[in-house]
């Protein structure tokens, strides 16, 4: 069948600077490169192209320049380009259109129209260089009051505290299984967080042996498939995550294609090779609230009440009542994804239809848990767009404790958000499991990378606390009066529980 | 007779040891508080531990690792076993939902029936139920390399029995029948993407998943089973010739991929 379908880039190439090195032909794993050695010239194909930059960013001579296809479709503010050429698609396959990252439609960014206060003259602010700034945020269940007990300088906690993680910056790495990304991205994000006092996720994927090493900053995943949990798994973690749901692609399971399922996931998963592995959309032993309360038993249970338990869920549209239940049933964390968050596959049509913006969903969640008095029962994650420091101090003086982020965790270490990575091909060496492309992620390098990304965010936040004259994070959360929106109705602003700015 | 009162439980009686074996009476106990102590004794290297009075309490084997028998005498509560690793229960009466779950190693036997999602995630180990069970048995049960996990059923099973299943060996021998055994759950094996189910008795084309299939079990496959059957009757009684003469279905996922060409890449 003849393909309707228009290359999505155009590759220009600058023949008088081409040197003819052939570094763009080795790198695209998408085969868009060739050289020609009769004509001593360098080719592509574009309709291959997906717009990685892998090569324009490696080409020696600067000869490349990579360009969103400018051909336009008969104007039409339905029948888009997009839609036209999904249909293409779904014609000459018959398959259900998949991507990978997240939801790339122009749904509001609440960030954007919610601007920080800072001091002036009154309540002077603070120069976190010179001053001492805390950022360290304990998550888990905070009793309801503190007993102590002694007298004079013997004095000692009575309340017995649940576990808690010790997070030195309110920022960790989300869940990303191994299998979605390569060995080398798992371990660049386990170094990182080990070096910066924080937590990766292993994501569904089970977590490679030569990864136990960093269990201390490891929050281990138990998802519907179950892959790879055993109980050195659960021994190992720092924390456990129970996933429900993920912004990506909200209420349905997922499936990693035999294809990927290699020697090395196949014994991390604990699957045979080359199966499919499936995860069933709900967890078959979750059916209700009291059915979470048991698995979030279990594992406490399995793991001698010595772990806080997390429990992710996607933002839906009733986020605030299943939160609620989620601590009544004994979450310890509850983590909230939004309809921005990432994946490394999900039908299309879910990604981008399903869910609500993390912004909403955490403002509805912790009203909700303070007007049921049970917010210090559990720490609120969430996830799902964070995109800069200023995302981050946003996202806590809504009200969150700390935030999980992913795809600007995979930008850190290269990834240019091309939508590619179901396909296993990344060019970047992050989603995927050929060893080829995967040794051009050294996780010394993609580790250093994130440290400095979590160094720089973290500065930037003391920057903004000092602004506004607090030196501890735990001041700030949920404190909304900091906040004000921008160009928002007064239904947004009322979810948001924001003023309007100049009010 | 040497019994000593132990240090674990401050009411008298609760546990004891007897000629070193550990006794403890689960009346009135927490979960948590008798899951401690059953933990505590496994600790210390108790090789057999009873149970008396066991009313529901949940997770029972949970975080154990290591070879200790666990006998319970009465209705263990859901998630016997759940993530166990190396012990072996063996429960007097009937068991509730989620028996095994996600269970590691270790041997489950139940003098009775069990509920829901027996066997669930189940990657290694094997589950003897004396009679029928619930929804959604074996679901998602894996294997893996050395791991591979075993349910024997004696009587029924409800519908979606192997939903999902991606590995193991599950045996329904659907004894206490008269006649010509025929089964009635439906939907069996929906989803199935690796494993073996054996069944004793009569399926028809429309109670199975799509992505099931089911053919006669000639005698090699009857070998494969052989030893477990046998080991059913070692608990239960019965004679496994007896059992093994009748005819066995085997039902196989039609394919590793079930979803391979779903998508548009
Ligand atoms: S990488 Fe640049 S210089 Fe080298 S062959 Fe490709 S276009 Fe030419
Ligand atoms: S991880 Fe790789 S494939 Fe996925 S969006 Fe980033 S660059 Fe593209």
């Amino acid at each position: 069948m003849k393909s309707y379908i228009l290359p999505q880039y155009l590759v220009e190439r600058d023949d008088y600077r081409c040197i003819r090195c052939e570094v763009c032909v080795r790198q695209c794993a998408f085969d868009v490169h060739w050289y020609d050695e009769e004509e001593d010239a360098v080719f592509a194909d574009e309709s291959k192209c997906v717009g990685c930059l892998r090569c324009a960013t490696l080409c020696p001579t600067n000869a490349l320049v990579v360009r969103h296809n400018p051909t336009e479709h008969p104007p039409n503010a339905n029948w888009t380009r997009d839609v036209l050429q999904n249909i293409y698609k779904q014609a000459e396959t018959g398959g259900v259109l998949l991507t990978g990252m997240g939801c790339d439609r122009d749904y509001p960014i609440y960030w954007d129209r919610i601007v920080l206060d800072a001091s002036q003259v009154t309540n002077p602010s603070i120069d976190p260089l010179r001053e001492p700034m805390e950022l360290r945020t304990y998550l888990g269940a905070k009793p309801d009051a503190l007993q102590v007990e002694g007298k004079g300088k013997k004095v000692s906690l009575r309340t017995r505290i649940t576990p808690q993680l010790r997070l030195e910056t309110p920022i960790m790495f989300s869940a990303i299984s191994y299998g979605a990304i390569s060995f080398n991205a798992c371990e660049s994000l386990a170094r990182a967080a080990a070096e910066m006092g924080t937590y990766y996720n292993t994501g569904e994927g089970g977590l490679h042996r030569d990864l136990y090493k960093y269990g201390d900053h490891t929050i281990c995943q138990v998802a519907s498939g179950r892959f790879g949990v055993h109980a050195d798994y659960l021994e190992v973690a720092a924390a456990l995550e129970i996933k429900i749901g993920q912004g990506a692609k909200p209420g349905i399971g997922g499936h990693l294609p035999g294809e990927k399922v290699s020697a090395e996931i196949s014994r991390t998963r604990m699957i045979p090779k080359g199966t499919d592995a499936l995860s069933p959309a709900p967890h078959h032993d979750i059916y209700s609230i009291e059915d979470l309360a048991q698995l979030i038993y279990a594992l406490k249970e399995a793991t001698h009440w010595k772990k806080p338990v997390s429990v992710k869920i996607a933002a839906v549209h009733n986020s605030a009542a299943i939160a609620s239940g989620m601590v009544r049933a004994g979450a310890d964390i509850i983590a909230l994804d939004g309809i921005r968050g990432g994946t490394g596959a999900a039908p299309t049509m879910i990604r981008d239809n399903v869910g609500i913006p993390i912004e909403l969903a955490l403002a509805a969640v912790d009203d909700r848990l303070r007007q049921e008095g049970i917010r210090n029962r559990a720490s609120i994650v969430v996830a799902g767009g964070i995109r800069s420091s200023a995302d981050v101090i946003k996202a806590i003086a809504l009200g969150a404790d700390a935030v999980y982020i992913g795809t600007a965790a995979l930008v850190a270490m290269g990834c240019h958000v091309c939508q590619k990575c179901y396909t296993g091909k990344c060019n970047w060496g992050i989603a995927t499991q050929d060893p080829y492309l995967s040794k051009r992620l050294n996780p010394e390098v993609g580790a250093r990378r994130l440290v400095n990304l979590l160094t720089a965010w973290s500065h930037e936040i003391m920057e903004m606390l000092g602004g506004m004259g607090i030196n501890a994070v735990e001041s700030l959360r949920g404190n909304r009066l900091r906040l004000r929106g921008v160009g928002l109705s007064q239904e947004e602003l009322d979810i948001l529980g924001i003023k309007h700015a100049g009010a | 007779m040497k019994i000593e009162v132990d240090h674990h439980s401050g009411l008298p009686g609760v546990f004891v040891r007897v000629d070193g074996k550990v006794r403890i009476n689960a009346r009135q106990l927490h979960y948590r508080e008798l899951n401690n102590m059953i933990k505590g004794a496994a600790a210390e290297g108790a090789e057999e531990i009873v149970v008396d009075n066991v009313y529901g309490q949940r997770y029972i084997g949970s975080g154990i690792r290591r070879a200790v028998n666990i006998t319970v005498h009465g209705v263990p509560g859901n998630d016997l076993g759940a993530f166990m690793d190396g012990p072996r229960i063996t429960v007097d009466r009937n068991a509730q939902d989620g028996v095994g779950n996600t269970m590691n190693s270790g041997v489950i036997v139940v003098h009775g029936r069990a509920g829901d999602i027996v066997a669930m995630g189940m990657r290694g180990g094997r589950i003897f139920i004396r009679e029928g069970v619930g929804y959604r048995a074996a679901i998602h049960m894996k294997e893996y390399r050395k791991f591979r996990p075993v349910l024997v059923i004696g009587g029924e099973t409800q519908d979606f029995l192997g939903e999902y299943m991606a590995g193991g060996l599950v045996i329904v021998l659907g004894l206490g029948k008269k006649g010509k055994a025929s089964f009635a759950a439906r939907h069996i094996g929906t989803g199935m993407h690796g494993g073996l189910i054996f069944m004793r008795g009569m399926v028809e084309e429309h109670q199975l998943g799509k992505e099931a299939a089911a053919v006669q079990a000639s005698d090699e496959d009857k070998e494969l089973i052989r030893p477990f059957v046998e080991e059913y009757a070692g608990y239960f009684g019965g004679d496994p010739r007896e059992i093994m003469r009748s005819g066995f279905l085997k039902l196989f996922a039609k394919s590793h991929r079930p979803f391979g060409g779903l998508y548009a890449y």
